[in-house]
C-alpha cells in the first residue's frame, strides 16, 4: 500500500504540478485539492504549494487562508494531519497561525532565485526523518517574501524546543531572523519552510540535485509504517 | 443639456462633412481617404478609431511587409512546420506527437516609458499569444538592450524592467531560461525590451484565430475593459519620441499577472474539452484587433454587442472600448450548445467571461452600441489589406566610411602584462560580466521542466518526462556587427543563436525574430533594415530553419539618432534525450580543451575594440553558414554519442571570454597553449564565427579527432582543464578567484 498524499490548487498556484511529481517520484499518489472544496478526499497528508494564491494580493498568504479547504485542513492538521508549506503555502501556514511567525518583503527588496545551501536542523518531523541531523543540503529559493520574523519570545521558544527545522547557510539570502528557512509545530506534523523541496528531485532537472526529494520519502515512510 | 447623437453608420453617411480626428489617431491623409473609399462614406467615429489602430505600422506591418514577405518566398523546404507566418505564433513539429509554439515581440516603447509595467505587459502579451494556439506555456525567454550602463537612465530603466519581468513571469509560473542583457548608449532612450515565449501541446491541440460556423458565439473573457493603453499601438509604438510632446503614460497598459494565471488555466481547460473553434488574445489594439482578425479569417462576418462588453469605468466611449489595450483579455468562439460549459469553467476559475456577439453568414463585421449600428465594415480590409509603403531605401553614405576605419588595425597590447590587463578588463566590462544580478530575479525552476537555463548557451526545457524529450532555445543579435553591415550582422545573430542551440546538443529547427529599427521613413534606416530580412532570409534558407513568425518594431530612436540596426533571432531545437544535454560548465579536471573552426583576425565590432578602444568601425565577422551547420552536427553528434562533457560557443569576447566563463561556472581551471600559427591576442581575443570550445574526455580523444577530421571540421587541441586559474602558456595567468571577482562585481556596483 502507498500513502495519498494531497496539494492544493488556489488559484494562483504555480507548483501544484511540480509537488504532485515529486510525491509520484518519491513512490506516494498525489491527489489534487481544490481550494473551493471542503473535502480533503480523506488524504494521509497535504503540501501547500508555492506560488501566488490569490495574486498575493492584500499580503502573501492571507486571503488564501480563508478559502474553504484551509477550514478543513486547519482542523485536521491540529489534530495530528501531517501538513508541509513550501514557500507560498509556508507563507499560508503561518497566516493560518498553524505555524508561529510571518514572512516580510525580502531586506534587499527583490525577487531572488537561487541554489540555496540549508542544514537540517531538526531531523524528527513527519517531513523530514529521511535527513539527519546537521545534514547539509542545497535547495533551490525562489521567493519576493521571505524574510521569516517572530517576536523575541518566540525566536526563543522556537530555538529551545528545537523547532527551527532548517536554517540558511553561507548566505542569508533575504533577512530572515536567526537564517530561519523552515520551522516545524511542537508535534512535528506541520512544517514550512521558504526553499523549494519539489524542485530538487531528479538529477537533470533544476540544480541537478535530488536533495529536495527526502521530503517526501519521509512521510511516505512514516505514513506506510504508520 | 444636448447630447451629440451617436456616431451611426446612417449618421456617418448623413453628414459627410463632419471632420474627424483622424491625424491625431496617427493616421496620414492618404490613409483616411483610402478609409474614406473603402467604405465609400465618411467612416464613423469607432470606425475610424478601428482602422487607425489596425493600420498602424505596430499592426499592419505597412513599411516592412515588402521586405518580410522574403521569410516565406525563401523558406526552405522543412517537414517541422506546422503553422506558419501570420498566426499568433508559429508552430513546429518536434516529435513523438508534440508541437511547440514559440515566439519573440518587442515591448520596446512602453518600457521606456513605465519601465515595470512595460516590461511586465511585454511578458504577458508573448504569452498570451502562445496560449492562443492551444499550447501550455512553457518558459520565457527576455533579450533586453539598454543604454551605457553607466548612464543614470540605465539606472531608472533596468531595474524597473527586469523587476517588471520577473513580476509578472514570476507570478505566471513560467521558468525563464535565457535572453541577454546587452548595453550599448545606442539604446539610450531606446531600450529594447524583447521578450520571448515557449508553448507545448499535441498535435491534435493546435487551434487557429478564425471565427468559422454560422450561429457561433463570441465569447469575451478574462479582466474588465479599462481606459489604459488607448492607443498604444498607434500612438505609442509607431511614432518616434519627442520631448516636445506630452508624456505618453496613458498609453501604457497596467499588468495583472494573477488574472492571466487564471486566463491560462481555464483556457487550457476548455481547451482539453474541446470547447474552442477560433481563439485569439487581445493584445496590441484590444478588440479591434480581435474582432477584425477573427472574422476576415474565418469563413462568415460577425456580429458585436459593444454593450455587453465588460467594463472597469463605466463613462468609456465605444471608441475607447475599440480601442483599448487592457491587459488580460481573451476573445473564443465557441458553439452555441458549449457555451454554457465554457462560461462554466470560466466561473471556476473566477474569470469573468460573456458573450459579445456571435458569427454570422455574411461577410461584414458590425458592432451595435445602444442599439446603432457604428461599424459596418469588411473585416479584411482593416485587419489585412491595411496600407503598404515600398518606403525608399538607400545604402547611408557614411557606411563606406565606417567599414574603412578597420578595428585590425586599432593598437593592440604589447606586452604579456598589457594582454592580461586587457583580458581582466574585458571579463570585468558591462557586456561581458555576470548578469547574475538581474538572472536571480527570475525564477528558472518552476514547473520542474528546465534542463538549463541562463547562463548557458541555450535554455532547454524536457517535454515528455517518459522519453526525456525536450526544446532548446537562444536568442541572439549583435547591433554592432548589424550597424557595420546589416546583410552580415542578421546573419551573425543567426548563426550565433543557431550555434548556441547546438552546442547544448540540440538540433535547430525553426526561428522566430525580432526586428528592432530606428524609423523607416530615414532612408538610411530602411536600408538597414531591407539589408537585414534579405541576410536573414538568405540566412535561413542556407541553414534550412524557416521563419515561423516574429515581430518588426520600427521607430526606436529619438530625434535623428536611431539605434543600431538590431535584428534579434530566436532559433528552436530539439533534442531527443535531455539527458545528452552539453552544459557550460567545466566538468572535471584532465579533460582535453578543443577549438573548433578557424580564427582569423577579425576584430570589427568585438567587444575588445569597444572596451579597449570606444571604437566601432570595419567589417564584422564572416560568415560561413555551411561551417555553421557542420560544427553543429559535430557538437550535436558528440553531446549525442557521450564525447563531450562541456561546450560553450565563441562570440563577443572571443575565446578567453568562453573559457572564463566555463571556468567559473565549473569552478576548474584552465591551462591554455596558444596554437601554432596564432599570436596569443588573435587566438583569445578575435570574435571569428562558426567556433566553439569542448571539453573532451581524454578516453573520447581518438574517436572525437576522428570525427572532426573525417567531417572536415579543424579541430585544435588548446589545453586542458586544470586547477584554480585559467593560464595562458607564456602569457599570463589569472586566478578563479580574481577573475570571479572581476566578472561579477560589475553589475550589482552599476544597478543594484
Amino acid at each position: 500500500m502507498t500513502a495519498r498524499i494531497g496539494v492544493v490548487t488556489f488559484p494562483g498556484s504555480l507548483d501544484d504540478r511540480d509537488t504532485q511529481r515529486a510525491i509520484r517520484l518519491a513512490g506516494a499518489e498525489p491527489v489534487a485539492l481544490w481550494h473551493k472544496d471542503k473535502d480533503l478526499k480523506q488524504v494521509d497528508a497535504v503540501v501547500l504549494c508555492g506560488g501566488f494564491s490569490y495574486g498575493d494580493y492584500l499580503r502573501a498568504g492571507a486571503i488564501a487562508r480563508f478559502s474553504p479547504v484551509m477550514e478543513s485542513l486547519i482542523e485536521q492538521a491540529k489534530a495530528g494531519l501531517p501538513v508541509l508549506g513550501i514557500c507560498n503555502g509556508f507563507q499560508i501556514l503561518t497566516e493560518a497561525h498553524l505555524l508561529p511567525g510571518a514572512m516580510l518583503g525580502n531586506d534587499h527588496l527583490h525577487f531572488i532565485c537561487r541554489d540555496q545551501k540549508l542544514r537540517v536542523e531538526n531531523a524528527e518531523t513527519s517531513w523530514t526523518s529521511d535527513y539527519r541531523a546537521g545534514q547539509e543540503i542545497h535547495i533551490p529559493l525562489k521567493n519576493m517574501d521571505g524574510r521569516y520574523v517572530a517576536d523575541q519570545y518566540t525566536l526563543d521558544k522556537l530555538e529551545a524546543e528545537g523547532r527551527v527545522a532548517f536554517r540558511y547557510l553561507d548566505f542569508n539570502p533575504n533577512g530572515s531572523l536567526n537564517d530561519i528557512a523552515g520551522i516545524t509545530n511542537e508535534a512535528g506534523n506541520v512544517v514550512g519552510l521558504m526553499p523549494h523541496p519539489e524542485h530538487a528531485v531528479e538529477p537533470l532537472i533544476g540544480t541537478g540535485r535530488t536533495d529536495g526529494l527526502p521530503f517526501f520519502t519521509s512521510i511516505l515512510k512514516k505514513l506506510v509504517n504508520a | 443639456m444636448s447630447r451629440t447623437p451617436l456616431d451611426t453608420v446612417e449618421h456617418a453617411a448623413a453628414t459627410p462633412d463632419v471632420e474627424l480626428p483622424w491625424a491625431e489617431l496617427g493616421l496620414k491623409k492618404d490613409e483616411y481617404e483610402r478609409v474614406v473609399e473603402i467604405l465609400g462614406r465618411r467612416p464613423t467615429g469607432a470606425e475610424l478609431a478601428m482602422y487607425s489602430v489596425m493600420w498602424s505600422e505596430h499592426c499592419s506591418y505597412k513599411s516592412s511587409k515588402v521586405h518580410l514577405r522574403q521569410f516565406g518566398e525563401k523558406a526552405p523546404e522543412s517537414d517541422a512546420m506546422l503553422v506558419g507566418i501570420g498566426e499568433n505564433a508559429g508552430v513546429v513539429d518536434v516529435g513523438q506527437g508534440y508541437a511547440v509554439t514559440f515566439k519573440v515581440e518587442s515591448h520596446n516603447h512602453p518600457s521606456y516609458v513605465e519601465p515595470y509595467q512595460g516590461a511586465a505587459t511585454g511578458v504577458g502579451g508573448i504569452v498570451r499569444d502562445i496560449i492562443a494556439m492551444g499550447a501550455r506555456p512553457v518558459a520565457v525567454v527576455d533579450p533586453l538592450r539598454f543604454g551605457a550602463a553607466d548612464h543614470p537612465d540605465t539606472k531608472r530603466v533596468l531595474p524597473g524592467v527586469v523587476a517588471g519581468i520577473g513580476g509578472y513571469g514570476n507570478c505566471l509560473g513560467l521558468p525563464n531560461i535565457g535572453g541577454e542583457v546587452v548595453f550599448d548608449a545606442c539604446y539610450q532612450g531606446n531600450p529594447l525590451v524583447n521578450a520571448g515565449a515557449i508553448g507545448v501541446m499535441r498535435h491534435e491541440d493546435i487551434h487557429l484565430a478564425k471565427a468559422s460556423g454560422a450561429g457561433n458565439k463570441v465569447v469575451l473573457y478574462g479582466a474588465r475593459t479599462g481606459g489604459d493603453g488607448i492607443g498604444g499601438a498607434s500612438i505609442l509604438a509607431s511614432e518616434t519620441f519627442d520631448d516636445a510632446k506630452p508624456s505618453k503614460r496613458p498609453a501604457v497598459q497596467v499588468g495583472d499577472p494573477f488574472q492571466e494565471k487564471l486566463l491560462i488555466e481555464c483556457t487550457l481547460e476548455a481547451f482539453r474539452e474541446k470547447l474552442v473553434v477560433g481563439i485569439q488574445d487581445l493584445g496590441a489594439a484590444g478588440l479591434s484587433c480581435a474582432t477584425s482578425e477573427l472574422a476576415s479569417n474565418g469563413s462568415g462576418g460577425m456580429r458585436v454587442t459593444l454593450d455587453d462588453v465588460p467594463l472597469r469605468d463605466s463613462t468609456l466611449s465605444p471608441e475607447e472600448i475599440l480601442m483599448s489595450e487592457s491587459q488580460e483579455r481573451m476573445c473564443a468562439v465557441v458553439e452555441p450548445e458549449k457555451v454554457d460549459r465554457f462560461l462554466e469553467i470560466c466561473e471556476k476559475w473566477d474569470v469573468i467571461a460573456t458573450v459579445i456577439g456571435e458569427v454570422t453568414d455574411g461577410d461584414r463585421l458590425e458592432i451595435f452600441w445602444h442599439g446603432g449600428k457604428i461599424v459596418d465594415v469588411d473585416p479584411r480590409t482593416v485587419a489585412h489589406e491595411g496600407p503598404v509603403y515600398e518606403r525608399p531605401y538607400a545604402r547611408p553614405e557614411w557606411q563606406d566610411a565606417l567599414q574603412a576605419d578597420d578595428a585590425n588595425k586599432l593598437p593592440r597590447p604589447q606586452t604579456s602584462e598589457e594582454l592580461k590587463d586587457q583580458v581582466l578588463k574585458l571579463v570585468a566590462s558591462p557586456n561581458q560580466a555576470s548578469k547574475k544580478w538581474i538572472t536571480s530575479q527570475y525564477d528558472h525552476f518552476v514547473q520542474g521542466n528546465t534542463v538549463l537555463a541562463q547562463p548557458e548557451d541555450s535554455g532547454m526545457i524536457r517535454v515528455d518526462e517518459e522519453t526525456g524529450l525536450g526544446v532548446a532555445i537562444a536568442t541572439d543579435g549583435n547591433g554592432r556587427y548589424a550597424k557595420l553591415d546589416p546583410y552580415t550582422g542578421a546573419q551573425l545573430a543567426l548563426a550565433e543563436a543557431y550555434r548556441n542551440v547546438a552546442t547544448t546538443g540540440a538540433k535547430p529547427l525553426a526561428v522566430s525574430d525580432c526586428l528592432n529599427f530606428g524609423s523607416p521613413e530615414d532612408p538610411a534606416v530602411m536600408w538597414q533594415f531591407a539589408e537585414a530580412v534579405r541576410g536573414l532570409a538568405d540566412g535561413c534558407l542556407q541553414l534550412g530553419t524557416p521563419v515561423t513568425g516574429g515581430n518588426v518594431s520600427l521607430y526606436n530612436q529619438t530625434g535623428e539618432a536611431a539605434i543600431h540596426p538590431t535584428p534579434v533571432v530566436a532559433v528552436l531545437g530539439v533534442i531527443d534525450d535531455v539527458a545528452r544535454r552539453t552544459p557550460v560548465a567545466f566538468q572535471e579536471e584532465g579533460q582535453l580543451l578543443y577549438l573548433l573552426g578557424d580564427t582569423r583576425e577579425e576584430f570589427g565590432g568585438s567587444a575588445w575594440s569597444q572596451v579597449i578602444h570606444d571604437h566601432l568601425g570595419g567589417l564584422p565577422p564572416a560568415v560561413d553558414l555551411e561551417r555553421e551547420r557542420l560544427l553543429g552536427e559535430i557538437l550535436i553528434s558528440a553531446s549525442r554519442d557521450g564525447m563531450i562533457d562541456s561546450a560553450h560557443d565563441l562570440s563577443d569576447g572571443g575565446l578567453i571570454q568562453a573559457v572564463v566563463e566555463s571556468a567559473l561556472l565549473g569552478g576548474k581551471g584552465a591551462r591554455l597553449v596558444v596554437p601554432d600559427g596564432l599570436d596569443a591576442f588573435t587566438f583569445l581575443l578575435s570574435e571569428s564565427a562558426g567556433r566553439a570550445v569542448v571539453a573532451v574526455p581524454r578516453s573520447e580523444e581518438l574517436r572525437f579527432n576522428d570525427m572532426c577530421g573525417a567531417r572536415g571540421l579543424p579541430a585544435t587541441r588548446i589545453g586542458v582543464v586544470d586547477g584554480d586559474a585559467v593560464a595562458v602558456q607564456g602569457e599570463f595567468s589569472l586566478s578563479l578567484a580574481e577573475l570571479r571577482e572581476a566578472h561579477e562585481a560589475t553589475i550589482p556596483a552599476l544597478l543594484a
